[in-house]
């Protein structure tokens, strides 16, 4: 039929095909009277089946296979694939939230993580896949040789891969508890076995393949809500290309609703709010107390004068509810303050760069901005279920074939971010602010029910002005289809791509920790006589250790799992980066050098993070560590101190210590040109 | 150094320096000067904005593809050499 098609390109076609059939037979199937809740469960089962009978076929209990899929994925396949483990569950529903909140701040991302690939193609992805093993440890421990290396990398490896992989869970467990009412504990497990289903028995092989079906969906379910919203608005369903006279719109809204009377009366209300917070806070613990004696001194009166019960029961539980100690007070009235700090502040215009009131301030937002760039990128060069891809391609040209794939499916993502945040944001600009609040649309109710969308009607107006509107960030990809009215297997179909988001790269990120584990360890440390098959038996065990364990960590739902994302890349970039690129480029890189490289840029990175961020646990007894972050960088940022330090150390030690004398035969090899198969 | 640097990994090193500027500069330099950029309009976008969230995304693939280009070439030319060398 297609003849210019491989047979892989029709397998996939076909099962394209067989999914966009089934999204029409549910939007018919809506038509006539199917309950939202079915429309829910029918794209969990379908999606999930999917997965699992990709990862049945593909079983396989060869070594090669499990780890690197046979160095058989065409670079078209693994340039999918790359991207369905490089988008998360954060890339998916949180970006466009990012976007949407911070304007031009948040093109960061868009940027740094595109702008990474760049790196992993020029100076990466060819020399692994000559090199042509299995894991990075396994490259750095053959470039610098020793153990020591590769027991640093195999730390540096699961350290940020582990925090990772947690968020991806902790997504699933959010939109399963979210889209089939599932509790969220539930939500973790049942997504922990569609993750295990893919891995758990083929690896890599069959990993690959569900990431190139999860792909196709996600990338679906991302465009089709904001190609609607486009088509709403402008005519035109190609929402990247138009965009640009939409978000001259809402500059000129953002003139007159910015500046508008109402809106500065709400901002000063705020202001005093935070004020009053920050009097309290100055007072303690004397406030606390008087707070109690307050609101123990009204409840006694109302009783006296035999009030209405219901009213002395709100005030005993507003008596409950108070912290329990000065400590607690602290820390949920600052809280309180910088939340109204926040909403007292003019907002930013969504395409104004490095907005700042003083020329300080812009430059310090130019350094953020530049600063984030520099750690995304290098982070992305270095995070190792990324570069481990890169190995599973048939040759070096095909290798670097896969880079350029790998960028354009993502990029298909990452230039519609902007698109839908801007979409959103005159959606909310004309059909939400100045509304009264009792006739918002059902789904502002739906969302402040579970505290992602939050309203309060500070001045007493009875409308909305914008500052009383909070949104959180992962709420403008879930809700744009109820935002737009569209039917309900929209919603489902953005459920069933954030799960395909956060399933795929969660695959990915157990594989990489697994392997680190049963591959650089087990098998190169202690037990390097270790039959193949037992060396794949003690790899499937460890990971679903693995899993259960990071399950179990999200199922605690930890706060700032977020942050810690922005982290990872810091470590990951910090620890890899250095060692790998000197080692391929600078002949003169030493063992020594490398090590000390990745120690002292590690514990740099790790430094920074800790030192900025919890300056406060006084719980620990650390208390007054607090310092002043360096150039204003925050501690996303931190990798720019990691990498540089790591760069500086690695090239003094390495000049000081005498040359590997291994060094030249194993560049010779990675550095040649390719081979034909007959010379 | 043992032996002379063949003359592939000096090409493959020269051009990768090259394009490695190239990604530095668009990189980091176009967004340094981000806010002036802005003035400008480029198809109804402002033109800072733009780069930042298309410009820059599609000459990023456009680096890509010339580097991959320039690679195949230089393996032909590697090719080449070795059947004449024999």
């Amino acid at each position: 039929m297609l003849p210019s098609l491989s047979r892989l390109q029709r397998y996939y076609l076909v099962y394209t095909g067989v999914f966009l059939l089934f999204i029409a037979g549910l939007a018919a199937l809506e038509q006539n009277g199917m309950p939202p809740r079915w429309v829910g469960y029918a794209f969990l089962v379908f999606t999930i089946t999917m997965y699992a009978t990709i990862g049945v076929l593909s079983r396989t209990s060869d070594v090669s296979e499990y780890y690197v899929a046979g160095r058989r994925v065409p670079a078209f396949f693994n340039g999918m694939a790359t991207g369905a483990d490089w988008m998360s569950a954060a890339s998916f529903m949180g970006l466009a939230g990012t976007l949407y909140l911070s304007g031009f701040q948040g093109l960061a991302y868009v940027i740094g993580w595109t702008g990474g690939f760049v790196l992993v193609a020029l100076l990466l992805a060819p020399y692994l896949r000559r090199f042509g093993q299995f894991t990075i440890p396994d490259f750095l421990s053959a470039r610098y040789g020793g153990n020591f290396i590769r027991l640093v990398a195999v730390g540096a490896a699961i350290l940020a891969s582990f925090v990772y992989v947690v968020a991806q869970i902790y997504g699933v467990g959010v939109i399963t508890s979210r889209f089939v009412s599932l509790q969220f504990e539930i939500g973790v497990f049942v997504g922990l076995a569609g993750i295990l289903v893919c891995s758990f028995l083929g690896g890599m092989r069959a990993v690959t393949w569900t990431q190139v079906a999860q792909y196709l969906i996600l990338i679906v379910a991302y465009i089709t809500p904001v190609a609607i919203l486009s088509y709403n608005v402008t005519g035109v369903a190609i929402p990247q290309v138009v965009y640009g006279q939409v978000l001259a719109q809402v500059s000129q809204l953002e003139e007159t609703l910015f500046d508008s009377p109402v809106e500065a009366e709400v901002r000063q209300l705020y202001r005093e709010r935070a004020d009053r917070y920050a009097e309290k806070i100055m007072q303690l613990p004397v406030s606390l107390t008087h707070e109690r004696e307050q609101l123990a001194n009204q409840i006694n009166e109302l009783k006296a004068s035999d009030a209405q019960m219901r009213e002395i029961v709100a005030l005993e539980r507003q008596r409950r509810e108070l912290p329990h100690d000065p400590e607690q007070a602290r820390v949920r009235w600052e809280n309180a303050m910088y939340s109204a700090v926040d909403r007292s502040k003019p907002p930013v215009h969504h395409a104004e760069a490095f907005p700042g009131e003083t020329p300080e301030a812009q430059q310090a937002q130019r350094l953020n901005f530049l600063a984030l760039i520099f750690c995304l990128t290098v982070g992305t060069a270095a995070l190792p279920h990324v570069l481990m891809r890169y190995y599973t391609t048939p040759s070096v040209a095909q290798a670097r074939e896969s880079v350029f794939w790998s960028l354009l499916f993502i990029m298909v993502l990452y230039i519609t971010a902007p698109a839908y945040a801007v979409f959103a944001k005159h959606e909310v600009f004309t059909n939400l602010i100045g509304i009264p609040i009792t006739k918002l649309p059902g789904w502002v109710a739906a969302w402040s029910k579970i505290g992602l969308v939050g309203i309060e009607d500070i001045n007493g107006d009875g409308l909305l002005q914008l500052a009383e509107l909070s949104l959180n960030p992962d709420v403008i990809v879930l809700a744009t289809p109820e935002i737009a009215g569209m039917p309900y297997v929209v919603s489902g179909l953005v459920a069933a791509g954030a799960l395909a988001a956060a399933l795929s790269t969660a695959d990915g990120l157990l594989l990489t920790i697994t392997s680190a584990l049963s591959h650089d360890v087990y098998y190169r440390i202690f037990r390097p006589d270790a039959s193949t098959q037992f060396r794949l038996v003690i790899s499937k065990s460890l990971l679903l250790v693995v899993a259960i364990m990071a399950a179990t960590v999200a199922a605690q739902k930890p706060g700032t799992i977020l942050s810690m994302v922005a982290w990872a890349f810091s470590i990951a970039g910090s620890a890899f980066f250095p060692a790998l690129v000197l080692g391929i480029f600078w002949m003169r890189a030493t063992k020594v050098g490398a090590i000390a490289g990745m120690l002292v840029g590690l514990s740099i990175t790790l430094y920074y993070i800790l030192r900025l961020e919890f300056s406060n646990l006084s719980w620990l007894g650390l208390q007054g560590q607090a310092m002043e972050p360096w150039f204003h960088l925050q501690s996303t940022s931190a990798g720019v101190f990691g990498v540089l330090a790591g760069f500086v150390t690695h090239i003094v030690v390495s000049l000081l210590t005498p040359p590997s004398p291994e060094a030249a035969s194993f560049l010779a090899r990675i550095r040649r040109g390719h081979d034909r198969e007959v010379s | 150094m043992l032996q002379e640097t063949p003359v592939y990994w000096r090409k493959t090193r020269r051009l990768t320096i090259i394009l490695l500027l190239l990604w530095l500069v668009l990189t980091f330099g176009v967004n340094w000067f981000a806010r002036e950029l802005n003035q400008l309009d480029f198809l109804g976008f402002p033109l800072g904005f733009y780069m930042g969230a298309q410009g820059a995304l599609l000459l990023y693939l456009a680096i890509i593809v010339y580097y991959n280009r320039k690679m195949r070439a230089l393996d032909a030319e590697q090719d080449n050499a070795r059947d004449e060398g024999g």
